[in-house]
């Protein structure tokens, strides 16, 4: 699982107000290059939740991000060489994410969160 | 053969020698990739060169995912069954997946998606495989969670194999009730075998969608399997309404009717069969001791 989908995923438990962001714990990441789509950046960027992406990018160990960060930043190779990364190039494979709300957990095994609810739960 | 949906939950369907198929079988990597290639068509995304962050639902063994990579998009992929997607691992499927159940909701946030396909999985919805999965709580999680999450002016194309015309009424209801607009292309409409339906469902003002394309017919000549369409061509968006009359003239004469016959006669041309031409005698009234 990429940053990218992390930074989209809300918990829909039933009743729950606020499921985003899930809280990553990563065990187990790796690295695997991607070319830089400059337009597709500059595309996605407005959609992006910039805490929740230092946040998940910290918790793979993952600091080079600004904790806050505006589209001018976009005009920075370097900022956009970061952004990327981030984004795109670290691939949790085993871990889980927390509902911030209730704290239920969401395995991830194999790059693959397990995002299925119970009955009770729906 | 029973159709899949009648014969287990996906998840079950769909263990690890059905999922093998994915990975062995030609003919079907072939299909897949070609009903993806026409779901991508369909979705209408600019042709700007910038990709997109795009939903495959029910993404499987990830052969439709990999008709979004080629085309340099980004996709999320959600899918039931394990084994499923246990083949999309192998295959090293590009976009990243989700094992979540599309009837629980989506779960993602509003308007972040530029787009979403789903190849032959919409009408496993319909069917309640556990005494709590009543169908339509189903689609409605589904569709309105479908329509949250993508973003103003998106599109949603949705191929799906609906047992039949109630199944594929009832999935248009949940649509249309979660707000989307769109309507059903059918490809190859005169073939049992080819024939293949794709729900295209848009978000946002009508004035703002372009036309919904026709099918494609097996004569190569465009053809819709609505026959109102030709006065539609130039509407902004086809609304399936279920209330509009029949399209077929109903069989309203006492058996069956002249018009009846000339359809029929008409329909089995196109199909390919020698029939006999149409002269003033076809459908004439016979005696009653004839």
């Amino acid at each position: 699982m990429r940053l990218l989908t992390h930074n989209m995923l809300s918990c829909n438990i039933k009743g729950v107000a606020n499921g985003f962001p899930l809280r990553l714990e990563a065990e187990k990441w790796v690295e695997k290059e991607v070319e830089l789509n400059a337009d597709f950046l500059r595309h996605i960027f407005p959609k992006i939740e910039w805490k929740a992406l230092a946040g998940a990018a910290r918790a793979v160990g993952y600091c080079e991000l600004p904790e806050e960060a505006d589209a001018a930043m976009l005009d920075s190779e370097d900022f956009l060489r970061r952004f990327h990364h981030a984004l795109l190039e670290i691939h949790v494979e085993e871990g889980a994410l927390f509902c911030p709300e209730t704290g239920r957990r969401f395995s991830i095994t194999k790059g693959i969160p397990n995002m299925l609810l119970r009955e009770d739960e729906v | 053969m029973p159709r899949p949906e009648v014969q287990a939950p996906p998840e079950i369907f769909y263990n690890e020698t059905e999922a093998r198929k994915y990975t062995t079988s030609s003919r079907i990597i072939e299909i897949q990739a070609k009903i993806s290639e026409r779901a991508l068509e369909l979705l209408a995304l600019p042709n700007d060169g910038v990709p997109r962050l795009l939903l495959d639902i029910g993404c499987g063994s990830g052969l439709s995912g990999e008709t979004l990579s080629e085309n340099g998009h980004h996709w999320i992929g959600y899918d039931i069954s394990e084994s499923m997607l246990n083949v999309a691992l192998e295959r090293e499927a590009e976009g990243d997946i989700l094992l979540a159940d599309m009837g629980q909701g989506l779960g993602l946030r509003p308007g972040v998606v530029d787009g979403a396909i789903s190849i032959s999985a919409v009408q496993w919805l319909c069917y309640a495989d556990k005494s709590s999965h009543e169908p339509r709580m189903r689609l409605k999680a589904f569709f309105g969670s479908l329509y949250r999450c993508l973003a103003r002016g998106a599109r949603a194309v949705l191929q799906l194999y609906a047992e039949n015309m109630d199944q594929s009424e009832m999935i248009m209801m949940y649509a249309m009730r979660a707000g989307f607009a769109g309507g059903i292309v059918v490809d190859w409409p005169h073939s049992s075998k080819a024939r293949k339906a794709y729900l295209v469902l848009t978000c946002g003002p009508p004035s703002v969608q372009s036309y919904l394309p026709k099918g494609k017919g097996e004569d190569g000549a465009m053809c819709s399997e609505d026959d109102e369409s030709d006065d539609d061509r130039n509407q902004t968006v086809g609304i399936y309404d279920r209330t509009r009359p029949r399209k077929k003239a109903k069989i309203n004469k006492n058996g069956k009717g002249k018009e009846w016959v000339f359809k029929k006669k008409e329909q089995m041309r196109r199909k390919g069969y020698s029939v006999p031409p149409d002269t003033k005698y076809t459908a004439r009234k016979r005696k009653a001791h004839f």
